[in-house]
This record gives structure tokens, sequence and C-alpha cells, in this order.
């Protein structure tokens, strides 16, 4: 078998007397979906937080296709090809959905001063370029939604903040995809319908490769390869879903002590 | 898709502001400056209900070249037709100057929200840069106006890594506190002609030299008018490259960085970066205004630089729409022309902005202008697919 995609070891993420991360072993293969679950507070998000450059590590190493990125800053983690979402929406509001996926799109637009203040004719080609991507992976969501590209992303209810900004994610291709949460705040049907979308996306692109935090059980049955339970910051659990389910540490860790 | 917004609101609204700014300017007495501002209060509220305003708004915004070239031959026409009253003139030309200079603050604050409350510094830098090439050195007296520009970014420079490293309020105070430090050290330096000031000599360019009136034929200008033309050559190249700026992936770069520092780090923007490119380029607006400004004024002093005339520059953008360029141009017009013009507020004039900015925060916070959308390409856009 090939090396994980990203490898996380001996993990450890300490905020002053807290232990946010406890040495923790984490693989991610080329391909998988990995569901990241646990109580509230067990570390799943400060995991994100780490891999993404946003925390530093206290201890341990993470490696991703093969390179290593520990301690790498955010920006150094987005080339690599780790784009992530958040788990309370962080989208620029005041300025257009369209505006909103390219700035996920950083590492693929040319940012050359000459380019975008003289050579108008070239940016418009690369803008029409970028204008048709962007609308055909928005329209993969819901083709309601590319005919709103250029509306304030203030103006779109929760669920397409939420689809705007996988979109925002996934519009550099990234290799790997950090989901923190996704369907947090909805509905069973809206958490349905973008998991059916992000089924739908990932069919298209081939290897990606997710990892998603989320706390609705059935979601996790459904679309994950995988799962890796946190619980305190300490891993207690990884396994399929039905293995993880079967666990009487994870069934402790959500139920407490029967 | 609708038709393309015909170009007559636009010329209209650039020939009606031109006519109403001959007005405004050239009124005498006190009474006919309140009935103009009368009627401008009564005449604009209907304008919005009537929906002319938004027909102004589309046109101008599907037809921008018709617009700028309306809006250059409107000035133009104003100082023509008062070419002989001085103070209406430099009034044109100190109110382009400011705009030049909030424009920068624009593209620092409106852009990529790094706050500057020393704007009025950066002018002065621009100025006794004007003072200095021309008394100390033999550099041809055209220069000023690039060097200006150069010496206020590298200054500026210094200030960089405490901005960098402070957020909010500490950066507010940091660019305060430097502001305060400028006008400090310009009165203890001799060179730089102490309390008392120092004289700037004017611009000549080809044995044209600009502070002498203009004569062709039967034509005498003021002797402002060349400044003027300057100052509005200036004001429309910093216009044209701060709009070209916004619709740019630096602009939207710059407001990424703006409304979230954290997701903009997650994809790829380096924040420090950017921050640095608008504040260098802010300065350096504001040190090329403050080198022309120096030779309109022909004579400056510490005084000329206060934390009040910084507050001046921030209460223009916060007046015309932060980040919005036109909103910039309508409040540095209002705030220069104004207090001069009304002389019952001229005491009052901070309170009088105070309470502006107040009621504009309060009521209307995205300025009387609130900045569009991006829109990549104006007017091109009915021959994309």
């Amino acid at each position: 078998m090939s090396a994980p995609l990203l490898a996380c070891a001996g993990l450890t993420c300490r905020f002053g007397g807290l232990v946010a991360l406890d040495r923790i072993d984490f693989a991610v293969n080329e391909g998988e979906i990995v569901g990241l679950i646990g109580p509230n507070g067990s570390g799943k998000t400060t995991l994100f937080n780490v891999v993404t450059g946003i925390y530093a590590a206290s201890e341990g190493t993470i490696a991703f296709a093969g390179a290593d990125i520990t301690g790498a800053p955010p920006q150094a983690v987005y080339w690599a090809g780790v784009a992530r979402t958040f788990q309370r929406s962080r989208m620029c509001l005041p300025l257009s959905v369209f505006d909103n996926i390219m700035v996920g799109n950083h590492k693929r637009l040319n940012h050359g001063f000459v380019f975008n203040l003289l050579r108008r004719d070239a940016f418009a080609a690369e803008l029409r370029r970028n204008r048709s991507e962007a609308a055909e992976l928005v329209t993969i969501f819901s083709p309601r939604l590319a005919a709103l590209l250029e509306e304030p992303a203030a103006r779109l209810p929760m669920i397409d903040r939420r689809r705007i900004e996988i979109c925002r994610a996934l519009i550099s291709r990234p290799r790997l995809l950090l989901l923190d949460e996704p369907s947090a705040g909805m509905t069973h049907e809206e958490t349905r319908d973008l998991m059916d979308d992000i089924l739908a996306v990932r069919a298209r692109m081939a290897g990606l490769t997710i990892v998603i935090i989320e706390h609705e059980m059935g979601v996790i049955e459904r679309v994950t390869d995988r799962c890796v339970v946190l619980n305190y910051g300490r891993k207690i659990s990884e396994g399929t879903f039905a293995q993880i389910a079967a666990d009487p540490q994870v069934q402790e860790a959500y139920l407490g002590v029967a | 898709m609708r038709p393309a917004p015909s170009r007559l609101p636009a010329i209209a609204c650039a020939a009606i502001a031109t006519l109403y700014g001959i007005a405004f300017l050239g009124a005498e007495s006190q009474l006919a400056v309140g009935a103009l501002l009368a009627l401008a209060a009564a005449a604009i509220p209907l304008a919005a209900r009537t929906g002319a305003l938004d027909k102004v708004r589309d046109s101008i915004g599907a037809n921008q070249k018709t617009f700028d070239g309306a809006a250059i031959a409107g000035v133009l026409a104003a100082a023509i037709f008062l070419h002989q009253e001085h103070f209406a003139i430099l009034m044109m030309t100190t109110a382009m100057l400011l705009m030049v200079a909030a424009l920068g603050l624009t593209v620092q604050f409106g852009f990529a929200g790094v706050v500057n409350f020393a704007g009025a510094a950066f002018l002065g830098i621009g100025c006794y840069t004007a003072a200095v090439v021309t008394k100390y050195t033999a550099l041809p007296s055209w220069l000023t106006l690039p060097a200006g520009g150069l010496v206020a970014a590298l200054i500026g420079s210094i200030l960089i890594l405490p901005v960098l490293r402070t957020r909010g309020h500490y950066a507010a105070l940091v660019t305060i506190a430097f502001g305060i430090l400028f006008k400090t050290f310009l009165e203890v330096n001799d060179t730089l002609g102490g309390p008392q000031g120092i004289q700037v000599k004017p611009i000549v360019l080809l044995g044209w030299n600009f502070s002498r009136p203009i004569r062709i034929g039967d034509f005498v200008a003021s002797f402002y008018f060349s400044y003027l033309l300057l100052a509005l050559a200036l004001l429309a190249v910093s216009l044209a490259f701060v709009r070209r700026l916004e619709r740019s992936w630096i602009g939207l770069s710059l407001d990424a960085i703006r409304l979230d520092e954290v997701a903009s780090a997650c994809y790829g923007l380096d924040v420090a970066r950017w921050k640095v490119l608008a504040f260098t380029l802010g300065n350096f607006l504001a040190g090329c205004a403050g080198a022309v400004y120096g030779h309109v004024l022909g004579f400056i002093a510490p005084n000329n630089f206060t934390f009040g005339d910084s507050l001046i520059l921030v209460s223009i953008i916060l007046l015309g729409g932060i980040g919005n360029v036109w909103g910039v141009t309508v409040a540095a017009a209002f705030v220069v022309i104004l207090p001069e013009k009304l002389q019952i507020i001229q005491e009052y004039r901070f309170a009088l902005y105070a309470l502006l900015v107040i009621f504009i925060l309060l009521y209307r916070p995205e300025g009387l202008l609130p900045r569009p959308l991006r829109d990549y390409l104006p007017g091109r856009k009915a021959s994309a697919p």
C-alpha cells in the first residue's frame, strides 16, 4: 500500500495547561472519505486548525503527500493542496458570490501588477475562463445558484452559503478537502441535499480525498469509508462506521458510563 | 438581457454638477450660498424618489468612459469659466489634491482595511519633499511630484512593522502617534524651517513657471491655473489607477484580507504582503498629492499638517462611502469647499464634520455613496457569454 496522503504522528496541541490534542496518530489515504467525530470539545476542529497551520503543533509531525508540513503557515498548506471550510461560515458577505469563490482560487490567479492593471484584455480572458469554471462548479451543487454569481453573498440563505464555501474550497482543485461540520444549523433535508451534492462533486473530481467533521451520524454512516473518533483530545477509536458504532469506548464517550 | 442604459443621464449628471459647481464657487453672498445648499438639499432627495438617481447610477456604470470624459470636461469648463477667480481656482485645486490623498486612504482603509490616521502627515511629507528638492538640490522641479510620493512611501515603511503587528484601535493609535511625532519633528528641525515653515519654489517645466498667470492672447488665467491643470491630471491618473486596482484580482485580494484574515490565510493570501502593498500605495498617492499641494501653497509650516487635518481625510472617506472612488471625490469637494464658502461654519467646521460623520455612521454606515459590487469589466458585460 502506498504512503497515506495525510499523515499526522504524535500530534499534540497544548493551550497553556489544556491539552487540546494528545498524541494523535491520524492518516488519510488518497481517495478516502474519512469521518472525524467526537463530542463537543474533543479536538476535531483543533485538529483541522493544526493541520492547516492556524495553530502550531506543540509536538508531533504532519506530512502531506510525502512532504513535511509541520509548522507550515496556512498559506503553504493551501499551496500544497489542502483546502478547508469553516465550522462557522466565513464568507466575505459584502462581496459577490463569484468574488467569494475566486478568493479560494488564489493560487491559480495571476496577481502581477502589469497583468492586472495594464493587460486588460488578457485579464478579461482569464476572468472569463474563471467565470465559466466557477459557474460549472456551482451548477453541480445547484443550477439555480449559477445564476446568482453576481449577487452579494449576504443575500444567500445559509445552505447556499455553505455550498458556496465548499465551491470556494474546491475551485483550486485541492487534493484534500477538510469539511468542518458542513451541515451545522441545517435541517435534515438540507443536510441530505448537501451531502448528495458533495458526493456528486467528488464523483466528478477523481481522487479527491475528504475529511469531514460531522455530528449527524446518519451522514457519517452514509458518506464515510472510515471514521476516527476523538474524545478529550485523544483518539479513542478508528474503523468503519459499524466498527466504531459497536466500540464500547465510543458509546461511553457519547452516552456516558452505563 | 436589459438594454444598455443610455449615456444621457451620465452626461446630464456631469453637466448639472458642473453648473452647480460654477454657481457655488462663484456665489458671492452668504444668502446665495445658502440658497444653493437648500436647492441641493431639496433636489437630491427628489431625484432619489423619482428614480432619477438610479438612472444616473446605471448610466454611469454602463458608460464609464463617457462619464470620465464628461467629468474632466466639466472641471475644465468650470475652471475656464472662473479662470480669473484666484480663490475659486485654489479651492478646486485643493479639493482635487485632497481627493488624490483620500484615494490613497481608500486603498489603505477602504480596500485592505489598514487604518491610517496620519493622512495629513503623508501629505506633509510630500509638501516638505517638494520644499527640500527645490531649495537644496539642483534636480528639475517637476521631479518633486514622484519624489514626494516615493519619500512618503519610504517613510511609511517605518510604520509598516508596528501597523502589521497591531490591530484595530492599536493600529489606529500607532498612526496617530506617527502623525503627532511628524509634526513635532518638523517644529524642531531647523533645516526644514522649524515652526515658522519653509518656502516651496514653483514648478518650472521647459520655461513654463507654474506660479505665473497663464496668458494666451486676451485670456489671462489665475496664477493657480497651472496647478489646477496639474492637479486634474494627477487626479485623473490616480482615479484610473485605483479603479483598475479595484477591478482586478489585486483588488479582490485586498478586500478578502480586510474582511477575513484567517480565511484569507487559509486560501493562500499573504496577509502581510497585501497590507504592506496597500499601505505603501496609499502613502505614495498622498505623497504625490502633497508635493503638488506644497507648490500650490508656496509656503508650508508644521501647522498645515495637524492631527485635525488627518481626521478630515478620514472623514472624507467615511462620508463619501468607504471604498467608493466617486464617493470620495464628492465628499472631498464638499469638505474642502463648503467651509470656505459658508463662513458662518468656518469656526465650527470640526464640530460640523463630527456631527455629520456621526449621522452618517448611524443612519448610512456605508457612506453617502455605498460601494457597489465589484464589476471587473464595466461596459464589456454585454459581450460576455
